[in-house]
């Protein structure tokens, strides 16, 4: 058993931190404070091949593993926790779920624009009345001759409205089971912006990733050709919901970047603040701090790169990828809120990187399944 | 179109310069990157490529250490990559460095090579200009801007206030200025296949012809070091903060007190 990274995964790690050095983090707290969607840093993306590392070449794609891209979403997340899940969303939400259902035909004409990244990709599942309760869900899909009829709408979509292309589940047929019980059969389908009848709804003005692009989907008898039916009809549930295994693998890694982020700053910090005439870090309260923290972040490190090396050896990772992403999340979520306690007051100030971060880490524990939902997934696995 | 890049690993001098005892650079304490003028001349053959397509060769000499900075050219879009490397090749000042390159170099087809100016350990600026005098072709040096027409090169060269614009027929010699742009980022599949589908060609001394031990190594290198020694830090100088008028008059005074003006 080896934890050393390869030279290749070093060298890509180091591009990474070097891109996000260099082209996000001088713009990180703009993007946050104007809620600008980062337009400029996604195009840089896209020339660097961000935007398709773990699809094959054959289709525009960079060819590399599931690991090489965790940690990108993981280095971008360091610096700006907006532009980790802009990627992360495009990746494993949009382009995953067409190279694993999609047709020939399909990946063709939609995987290799997105893994260029001259179209970025969004997945839309969530309802209003349906979040964790996925089934919940109202939009319906009616096939009319050569077109499939979408009506209803979808919430808090990342990448809504900059987005070219969206997976969208809705349910194509009602069905009783022998005791009479109705049961929604959902199917997934690839539709472009600009399908007429699909129209965005308000922007959403969160409390963190402000510069995301995260708004509301309207499906008014859309209409789209048949043919972009993903994977088999009924099938859409399971199709979203191993999709959102990948998914999660790369909160986790969005979660990892912004608690590693935050505790890189705080050590800064805690070595240039002085209290009681000598530096905090000479404390031993703030080296115990520092010292839990950097083992939990260790933990959760391992957590998500052992998720992301089962994604590209085994065909079922829902357990790693439920565990990588409530560790990693809820790791985030108190390292960030003990590094704002050690900067003290200048931490509540939003001139400091460690306040947005510390803003930014909640959406982990809630979006791509909540803490609550990895613990069902993790315990149905157990209890099986 | 054959273009022959020649690039250097060296220490990352950003967070200052660390000696040996012996006065000799402190390799192993500081990072190795590929040095900034080089990636720049790495930059412009990689642009002639993308734009009239042309075989773009790697070439450095150094330590076995030196195969990270060409797999880094080669995960930009170097096509070749060639590391010179032999113990009797160490400790090679300008002469011993430029004999060394320009004899691999013999071995090779080209149509134009580009080095960088000078690298930031040694800083001399030499090695490009010698080796083109080895090769016995032009050399055009400080190129901040390289267009090719035909069979020749029309290179902007850097010349204090102004710049001379220069043709030269190829085969010849560039030296870069990192000014001359600003080298692409190496993509995630560059670096999958610097590492999984090409190959770097190791020569040792045996492979290189035409070549005097004379003129290698230790042994053939005429110069020796007196002193090294790191930037010399700027004192922390002094902040005043009265008017415009009042500011003016307090520097003259203190300019005269240094005897400066």
């Amino acid at each position: 058993m080896d934890f050393a990274l390869s030279k290749k995964h070093e060298m890509a790690r180091s591009l990474f931190k070097d891109f996000a050095e260099t082209e996000v983090k001088p713009l990180a707290q703009e993007v946050d404070e104007t809620e600008k969607f980062p337009a400029e840093t996604v195009a840089k993306m896209a020339k660097a091949g961000f935007l398709g590392i773990p699809v094959p070449k054959e289709y525009g794609g960079q060819g590399c593993d599931p690991l090489t891209y965790i940690m990108c979403v993981e280095e971008l997340s360091k610096v700006c926790g907006t532009t980790g899940v802009i990627v992360s969303a495009h990746t494993s939400l949009c382009i995953d779920p067409i190279l694993t259902y999609g047709t020939e035909e399909q990946k063709q004409k939609y995987v290799a624009p997105l893994a260029k990244g001259e179209k970025l990709g969004a997945f839309a599942l969530t309802e209003p009345g349906a979040g964790t309760d996925a089934q919940g869900a109202q939009t319906k899909a009616v096939l009319d001759g050569d077109e499939w009829v979408l009506n209803g709408s979808k919430c808090f979509i990342t990448n809504g409205k900059v987005a070219d292309v969206y997976i969208v589940i809705a349910i194509t047929s009602v069905t009783e089971d022998k005791r009479g019980r109705k049961k929604k059969n959902f199917s997934a389908f690839i539709v472009d912006k600009g399908a007429p009848g699909f129209s965005f709804g308000t922007k959403e003005k969160k409390m963190g990733i402000r510069g995301s692009s995260t708004y509301e989907l309207i499906f008014e008898d859309c209409r789209i050709p048949k043919e972009n039916l993903l994977g088999p009809e009924g099938k859409g549930f399971p199709i979203a919901m191993h999709t959102l295994d990948g998914g999660r693998i790369g909160i986790a890694a969005q979660a990892l970047g912004i608690a590693e982020g935050a505790l890189e700053r705080t050590i800064e910090y805690t070595k240039e603040r002085k209290q009681f005439g000598r530096a905090i870090a000479q404390q031993q309260n703030t080296q115990f701090k520092l010292a839990d923290m950097a083992t939990r972040i260790e933990a959760a490190k391992l957590l998500v790169y052992k998720a992301a090396m089962a994604k590209a050896t085994q065909k079922v990772y829902s357990v790693e990828a439920a565990k990588a992403k409530l560790f990693a999340a809820e790791t985030a979520m108190a390292v960030t809120t003990e590094c704002v306690q050690l900067f003290g007051g200048y931490g509540y100030i939003r001139e400091y990187d460690v306040e947005r971060m510390m803003r930014d880490a909640k959406i982990t524990e809630i979006y791509e399944g909540t803490s609550e939902v990895q613990r069902m997934v993790i315990s149905g696995a157990l209890l099986k | 179109m054959k273009i022959i890049v020649c690039i250097k690993q060296v220490p990352d001098t950003k967070g200052g310069v660390k000696f040996n005892p012996d006065g000799t650079l402190d390799r192993a304490s500081m990072l190795a990157i590929m040095n900034p003028d080089d990636k720049a001349g790495l930059e412009a053959a990689l642009r002639i490529k993308d734009e009239m397509g042309a075989e773009v060769t790697v070439l450095t000499m150094g330590l076995p250490k030196a195969e990270e900075a060409l797999r880094e050219a080669l995960a930009m879009g170097a096509d070749k990559a060639i590391l010179v490397t032999d113990r009797v090749l160490g400790g090679a000042d300008t002469w011993a460095t430029s004999s060394t390159v320009a004899a691999a170099i013999r071995n090779l087809d080209y149509d134009l090579i580009i080095t960088g100016r000078q690298a930031i350990d040694g800083d001399t600026a030499q090695v490009g200009p010698q080796i083109a005098e080895h090769l016995n072709i032009p050399v055009i040096s400080y190129a901040e801007e390289i267009k090719i027409e035909g069979d020749s090169v029309i290179v902007k060269r850097q010349y204090e206030d102004r710049y001379h614009e220069v043709k030269a027929k190829m085969p010849c010699l560039i030296t870069a200025l990192s000014e001359l742009n600003v080298p692409r980022y190496m993509t995630p599949g560059g670096i999958f296949d610097a590492y999984d589908e090409k190959e770097i060609t190791v020569w040792g001394r045996n492979d290189l012809k035409d070549l005097d031990d004379g003129d290698i190594g230790l042994a053939g290198s005429p110069t020796k070091i007196a002193k090294a020694s790191d930037k010399v830090r700027k004192g922390a100088g002094e902040r005043i903060n009265f008017g415009t008028a009042e500011s003016v008059e307090y520097i003259f005074d203190k300019l005269k007190e240094k005897h400066i003006i």
